[in-house]
């Protein structure tokens, strides 16, 4: 059967997070033969509209408008409710971030619908689609069905393979004029404190730190892995409450659950609710001093030593690599 | 201040998963209150405490969640609900949580909801946003600081580790993301106390809801563990070597890299 499905775009420090391109391939799956339509939504975005059709959309419709420039529930609800009106969509694939789990239960609710959030792979089997997604955060899986009303999704970044670029690729862009108005929520500020461009969620290379790390200023060596392989610094929950870092870097059952495919952890023992949050990771490399440490029985490689022996180290060889290839 | 607090009883986060007969298998869990719901509880007594009115805490579930409830008292709330729904619903999912609660609270007149960011079992992150919208009041998720002055609320949201400052009013529905505080550990006074504060039960039929107002929109038709994962290869000799090792099994073997 085919439908006519959306698929949110999202854009991070002025590009289109990869997540877009992962919800164009989710809602081809669901489409079924039938449309995808990639929505982008900000204050002037229409510039990233043919990178989405090189993407596998079949058209992008546009949404303006000044009261756009920060997401606010509000102000993205009533941009995605009139493209629904116009569109009529049968589904709409969010990003699984912090945008698309804010907004995604707003349009469920108003349009009278469930959703199906932190969805990692979509199937069609037997004329119904089939949705996997983690629960008890990773440490088992379910697959659903949509039974009623419109179908919601929210992908996981990193898990549906987007597909390949193509710049042969064209379609229509569109730009839909609404009225952005009596927002309820204002932004006031936007604190970075971040590093530019990578986030966890999508990190392919995540160097994590536990108590090992034993100071804030420990974490350096990790940062420096982790820039030498273009990645991201997460940490344990010990690490975070001992105060070496911020609470947003925490991996687990409480904090995010990560599924790269490099997972170096660092001084970190392995503690059930740790492995929920990065155990479904591709590659896991565990460094540690205690030869016993949790961790090693899900490492895929472990080396047993003092990770601020190992780690400069192994930067160094990651270096090495670069100015050879 | 009118403060309600939306609650969810989950596994501990230290149990191991199973199945039985295709479903999570709870015989011998431990169960607590959901971690992100524990800084919703926290928050609300702290606003309370500061603006004065009352926390109600509310909990979709069966009779066993009375524990989890107990405990909220204990920590400071004031009043618990809970609304069993165990003979009149097979299966559930957030579009019938979010009617239930929303359903309750429509009367109400709430001018603080809080809940957790999102709860460890299912870890749909839905109902929060869901009952602020059937209710008609804004909401902002992930928060990490809530100050209230009068109607106008400032709040800090977590945005993937960046720092949103926004501001909103009340009536007004927030999640809770960690960092907002420090759940406090109930009183011995408190454990005392909240065996005679009120924890009223409620049925689908007193919030004059029928079973068809709430029917899930989606279905649970497999429940699977992960591949189990093997422990791998520990690397042996000088770790000089055991690094240039490690590389090349990454690039070669692993091939990640």
């Amino acid at each position: 059967m085919a439908r006519k499905v959306l698929a949110l775009a999202e854009i991070r420090d002025g590009s289109l997070r990869n997540v877009s391109f992962e919800t164009i391939a989710a809602a081809k799956t669901i489409a079924q033969g039938g449309e995808v339509v990639s929505v982008l939504v900000g204050e002037s975005v229409q510039s990233y509209a043919n990178e989405l059709l090189f993407h596998g959309a079949d058209r992008v419709v546009v949404v303006e408008h000044t009261n756009l420039k920060h997401y606010t529930s509000d102000g993205y609800s009533q941009a995605l409710m009139a493209v629904v009106d116009a569109e009529k969509p049968e589904g709409i694939v969010f990003g699984h971030t912090a945008l698309g789990k804010d907004l995604s239960p707003k349009l469920a609710i108003k349009l009278n619908s469930g959703l199906v959030s932190d969805v990692v792979s979509v199937e069609e089997a037997g004329g119904n689609l089939i949705f996997t997604r983690p629960i008890y955060s990773g440490k088992a899986f379910e697959k659903k069905i949509v039974t009623d009303g419109m179908i919601f999704v929210t992908v996981r970044p990193n898990n549906i393979q987007p597909l390949e670029r193509d710049e042969s690729r064209s379609g229509e862009v569109k730009a839909i004029s609404v009225d952005i108005k009596d927002l309820r929520t204002i932004v006031k500020e936007v604190v970075r404190k971040t590093a530019e461009g990578i986030d966890l969620s999508e990190a392919k290379v995540i160097v994590a730190g536990g108590r090992g790390v034993k100071s804030a200023e420990g974490f350096k060596p990790l940062q420096e892995l982790a820039e030498v392989l273009g990645g991201a610094v997460g940490a344990s929950r010990g690490a975070c409450d001992a105060g070496y870092c911020d609470y947003s870097l925490q991996i687990g059952q409480t904090g995010k659950v990560v599924t790269p495919d490099l997972y170096i952890a660092c001084g970190i023992s392995g503690a059930i609710q740790h492995l929920a949050g990065m155990s479904n990771s591709k590659v896991i490399v565990a460094i540690n001093k205690d030869p016993e440490a949790n961790i090693f029985k899900v490492a895929d490689y472990g080396i047993v030593g003092d990770l601020f022996e190992v780690v400069p180290l192994l930067t160094e060889e990651f270096k090495k690599l670069k100015v050879h290839s | 201040m009118n403060i309600f607090v939306l609650m969810k009883r989950t596994f501990d986060t230290e149990e191991k998963i199973t199945i039985v007969d295709g479903k999570v298998n709870e015989e011998g869990a431990e169960f607590i209150i959901n971690p992100y719901d524990e800084y919703a509880i926290e928050e609300a007594i702290q606003v309370r405490d500061k603006h004065g009115g009352e926390v109600t805490v509310v909990t979709v579930g069966n009779e066993d969640a009375e524990k989890e409830l107990r405990t909220a008292l204990a920590m400071g709330c004031d009043k618990a609900v809970l609304i069993n729904v165990e003979d009149d619903i097979e299966a559930h999912d957030q579009y019938t949580t979010a009617k239930i609660i929303a359903e309750y609270l429509k009367d109400k007149e709430p001018d603080l909801i809080l809940a957790g960011n999102v709860a460890i079992d299912g870890g749909s992150g839905q109902v929060g946003p869901r009952v602020a919208e059937l209710l008609g009041i804004p909401y902002v998720t992930t928060i990490t600081k809530l100050d209230i002055d009068g109607d106008k609320v400032t709040v800090v949201r977590d945005v993937e580790g960046d720092e949103v400052v926004i501001e909103t009013s009340l009536p007004l529905l927030v999640t809770a993301q960690q960092g907002l505080n420090e759940p406090r550990y109930p009183s011995l006074p408190g454990i005392m106390k909240a065996k005679k504060k009120p924890l009223e039960e409620l049925e689908l039929d007193d919030l004059d809801l029928e079973e068809e107002d709430v029917e899930a929109k989606t279905k649970t038709i497999e429940v699977f563990l992960p591949p189990k994962r093997e422990a791998g290869k520990i690397l042996e000799g000088d770790i000089a070597d055991q690094v240039k090792e490690l590389v090349r099994l990454l690039r070669s073997e692993a091939k990640v890299v």
